[in-house]
C-alpha cells in the first residue's frame, strides 16, 4: 500500500504559552518551540504500522518553508520512507483550500492508495483533509480512530463521534482519512534516530514543478483571510486567589467547604 | 442576500440543541432572513423533527429516504450538492458530523468554508467578519470572508445561545421526491457504544480533573491522593486518555463523558471547548494552572496560578491536617 501522510509544523501548544503580539498582527513567535502537529504524528505512526503489516511505502509531505524540513526528517526518523517539501514563496499566506490544492498536485504526481491527514492542526481548522478528498473525488472519513485493511479495494474505519462512541464505516480505496489522537501510541524518536536521517535527501517542489498557477494559492488566492489576532474582552473571569501557596490553599478550602466540595 | 440553509442534527426523533443555535447564527448573518432548515432521515421520527424545526425556521425541507437513515456525511453531501441553490449560505454545527461534511461540501459547492465560528459580526456589503480560535483557545482571530456567492459555515455548538424567540411558524415541504442518486464510496456499518469503566464519573459530586499539566503518569498518584482526601473522584482531559494513562471512561468532554458535579477542580487543563463541552450544570469550578493566561481562567469561578505538582500534595496535606 502506497501511503501519503500530510504533516504540518506548528508551534507546540504543550511547550509554549501562546501570546498575541500587542499590534495584533501575529502571535509572539520569538523563542517559540515548534514541532509536528500532534494529530499528524498519530497519522504517521498509523501509516507506518499499516506498511509494516501489508507492505508498501510511507511518504510524508508538508507545505511550508525551509524550516518545515525538520518535521519531515523527524517523521522519517520514526520510519517514513520518503519526505517531500512543497515550498514556494507563492504558497505563503495560503488558506486551507489553497493548501489542499497544493497537496492535491502532490497526490496526483504519485500513485497513492491512501492519504492520511491529522483531524486538525493547532493553528488550523480541521479542513484540509476533507477538502483534499473532495478535490480528488476520493471518499473521506474524519476523526478516524481505527483502521483495518480489508483488501486492496477497501478498508474498515472507526470514526470517533460524540460521547466517545465509534461509528464504523467501510470505505473504498483510494481514500483520504483524517486521524484523531489516541488511535495508536506514536513511537518515540531519539536523537540517534534523527541523526540517521540527517543527510537523507528531501526533494523540494515549487509551484511550477507541481503545475500550480501561483495566482490560485497564497495570499492572493485566499478566500478566507485572517485579519488579526486579539485577546477577547473577558467576562468576569475567575477570582484569582493571591498570596503564598499556603494562604491560597486555606482560602480555597474555606470556599470548598461552603460549596460542599469537602466531606 | 443569498439564501441561508441550516442542517438539523437529530437523533431518535429528538432535535438537537444546535438547531436553535443555527437559527440564531442565521439571524446574525441576515436579521430579516427566512432561513430554511434541512432535515434528512427516514421514518415517522422525521416528522416530529420537522415539526420542531418549523418552530425555529420559516421553511423546512424534509428529505425522507432509507439511504439517509444514518447521517453519513458522504451521502448527505451528495444530496445537498444536488438540492441547494448555487449561492446558498449553508450552516451546520461544528460537531463530528459537521467536521466530516463541511470541508468537502464547500469544495463541491465551490464556496468558501469558515469552520468553528464563535461570533459573526455585522457585514459590510457581503463581506463578513467572523471570530475563530486557534491554539485551543489561546488566541482569537477575526477572519474576513465574502459570502455574496455563498459559503459553508460551521458555528461552534453551545455558542449561539437562543433567547426567548417566538415560534417561527414554519412550513414543512416534503422534498423527498428530489432525492437523486445517493450511492457513495463510504458505507455506514454501525455505531459501537463507548465502554463503561470501573468508576462512573458522571455520578460524582466532586471531580478532581487532571490535564496535560500532570506531565507524567507517575504524578497521577498526587491527584488520587487529593481526591481521596476530598472525597472526590479523579477524571481527566483527553491527552491523558490518548497517552493511555487513564481509561476512556474517565475522560470529560464532547468525545468523552458529560459530567454534572457540584465542584469541578481543573488541574493543569487549558480549557478547550471540547473539554468544557462535557461539563454541565454550572458547577463551582476551580482552575489551577501555571499559565496565568490559560483560557480556563475565563470560565472558572476561582483561579490559582501554581504548579499542580506542588499544589496538589500541599492541599492534600492541609486537608488531612484538618480532619
Ligand atoms: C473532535 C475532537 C474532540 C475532542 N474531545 C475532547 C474531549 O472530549 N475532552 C478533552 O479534554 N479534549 C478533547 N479534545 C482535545 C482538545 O481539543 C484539547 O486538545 C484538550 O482538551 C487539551 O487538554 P489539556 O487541557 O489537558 O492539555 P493542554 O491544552 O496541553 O493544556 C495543559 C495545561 O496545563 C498547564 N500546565 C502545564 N504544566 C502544568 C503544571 N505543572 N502545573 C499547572 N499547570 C500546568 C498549561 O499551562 C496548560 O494550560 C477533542 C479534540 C477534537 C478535535
Ligand atoms: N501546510 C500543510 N502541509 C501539509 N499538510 C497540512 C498542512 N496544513 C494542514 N495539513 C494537513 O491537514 C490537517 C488538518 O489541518 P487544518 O485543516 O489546517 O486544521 C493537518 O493535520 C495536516 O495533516
Amino acid at each position: 500500500m502506497e501511503i501519503l501522510v500530510c504533516v504540518k509544523r506548528v508551534p507546540d501548544t504543550a511547550e509554549n504559552e501562546i501570546e498575541v503580539k500587542s499590534d495584533g498582527t501575529d502571535i509572539e513567535r520569538d523563542d517559540l518551540v515548534y514541532s509536528v502537529n500532534e494529530w499528524d504524528n498519530y497519522a504517521v505512526e498509523e501509516a507506518i504500522q499499516i506498511r509494516d503489516k501489508v507492505g508498501g511505502s510511507v511518504t510524508v509531505v508538508t507545505v511550508g518553508d525551509e524550516e518545515s524540513e525538520e518535521v519531515l526528517r523527524r517523521e522519517m526518523a520514526m520510519g517514513a520512507d520518503n519526505g517531500v517539501l512543497l515550498s514556494d514563496s507563492a504558497f505563503e499566506g495560503s488558506d486551507g483550500k489553497a493548501i489542499a490544492s497544493i497537496l492535491k498536485a502532490q497526490a496526483e504526481a504519485g500513485n497513492y492508495d491512501l492519504i492520511l491527514c491529522g483531524a486538525q492542526a493547532d493553528d488550523g481548522a480541521g479542513q484540509v483533509g476533507g477538502m483534499l478528498a473532495a478535490m480528488l473525488d476520493w471518499p473521506y472519513a474524519s476523526l478516524v480512530n481505527h483502521i483495518e485493511i480489508i483488501d486492496d479495494k477497501k478498508v474498515k474505519v472507526g470514526r470517533e463521534i460524540e460521547g466517545g462512541n465509534q461509528e464504523l464505516n467501510e470505505i473504498e480505496l483510494p481514500c483520504v482519512l483524517s486521524i484523531q489522537t489516541g488511535i495508536n501510541e506514536p513511537r518515540y524518536v531519539g536523537i540517534r534516530g534523527i541523526r540517521k536521517v540527517a543527510s537523507v535527501d528531501i526533494p523540494v517542489k515549487g509551484a511550477s514543478d507541481l503545475g500550480i498557477d501561483p495566482a490560485t494559492v497564497g495570499e492572493a488566492g485566499a478566500k478566507v483571510k485572517r485579519l488579526d489576532y486579539f485577546v477577547p474582552e473577558l467576562g468576569e473571569g475567575a477570582e484569582i486567589l493571591e498570596g503564598s501557596m499556603e494562604e491560597k490553599i486555606e482560602k480555597l478550602i474555606e470556599m470548598l467547604k461552603a460549596k460542599g466540595g469537602l466531606k | 442576500m443569498a439564501q441561508i440553509f441550516a442542517y438539523i442534527v437529530h437523533k431518535g426523533g429528538v432535535i438537537d440543541d444546535t438547531a436553535a443555535e443555527l437559527a440564531v447564527a442565521a439571524k446574525k448573518i441576515d436579521a430579516g432572513a427566512d432561513a430554511t432548515a434541512i432535515v434528512t432521515g427516514t421514518g415517522a421520527d422525521l416528522d416530529t423533527v420537522c415539526n420542531e424545526a418549523a418552530k425555529l425556521f420559516s421553511q423546512v425541507w424534509k428529505f425522507d429516504n432509507q439511504a439517509l437513515a444514518y447521517p453519513n456525511a458522504e451521502v448527505v453531501r451528495k444530496l445537498l450538492v444536488s438540492v441547494l441553490p448555487k449561492d446558498a449560505i449553508f450552516l451546520v454545527p461544528h460537531d463530528t458530523f459537521g467536521m466530516d461534511l463541511g470541508p468537502g461540501l464547500s469544495i463541491k459547492l465551490d464556496v468558501p468554508y469558515v469552520p468553528d465560528v464563535i461570533e459573526i459580526e455585522p457585514a459590510e456589503g457581503s463581506t463578513f467578519k467572523m471570530v475563530r480560535q486557534e491554539y485551543s483557545g489561546m488566541a482569537h482571530t477575526h477572519v474576513a470572508c465574502d459570502l455574496g456567492a455563498g459559503g459553508v459555515i460551521t458555528p461552534r455548538p453551545g455558542v449561539f445561545q437562543p433567547g426567548d424567540e417566538s415560534d417561527a411558524g414554519g412550513q414543512v415541504s416534503d422534498k423527498s421526491d428530489q432525492v437523486g442518486d445517493l450511492s457513495a464510496k463510504r458505507r455506514f456499518l454501525e455505531v459501537v457504544e463507548a465502554e463503561m469503566g470501573d468508576v462512573d464519573i458522571t455520578k460524582a459530586d466532586v471531580l478532581v480533573s487532571i490535564g496535560r499539566g500532570i506531565e507524567d503518569e507517575e504524578n497521577i498518584e498526587l491527584a488520587e491522593e487529593l481526591a481521596e482526601a476530598m472525597g472526590a473522584v479523579v477524571s481527566c482531559s483527553r491527552p491523558i486518555v490518548d497517552a493511555k494513562w487513564m481509561e476512556k471512561s474517565r475522560q470529560v468532554g464532547t468525545s468523552g463523558q458529560t459530567v454534572k458535579p457540584k465542584v469541578y477542580m481543573a488541574m493543569g487543563i487549558s480549557g478547550s471547548f471540547q473539554h468544557l463541552g462535557g461539563i454541565k450544570g454550572s458547577p463551582f469550578m476551580v482552575a489551577v494552572n501555571k499559565n496565568p493566561k490559560a483560557p480556563i481562567f475565563q470560565v472558572a469561578d476561582v483561579g490559582i496560578v501554581e504548579d499542580i505538582l506542588e499544589f496538589m500534595p500541599e492541599m492534600t496535606e492541609k486537608i488531612e491536617e484538618l480532619q
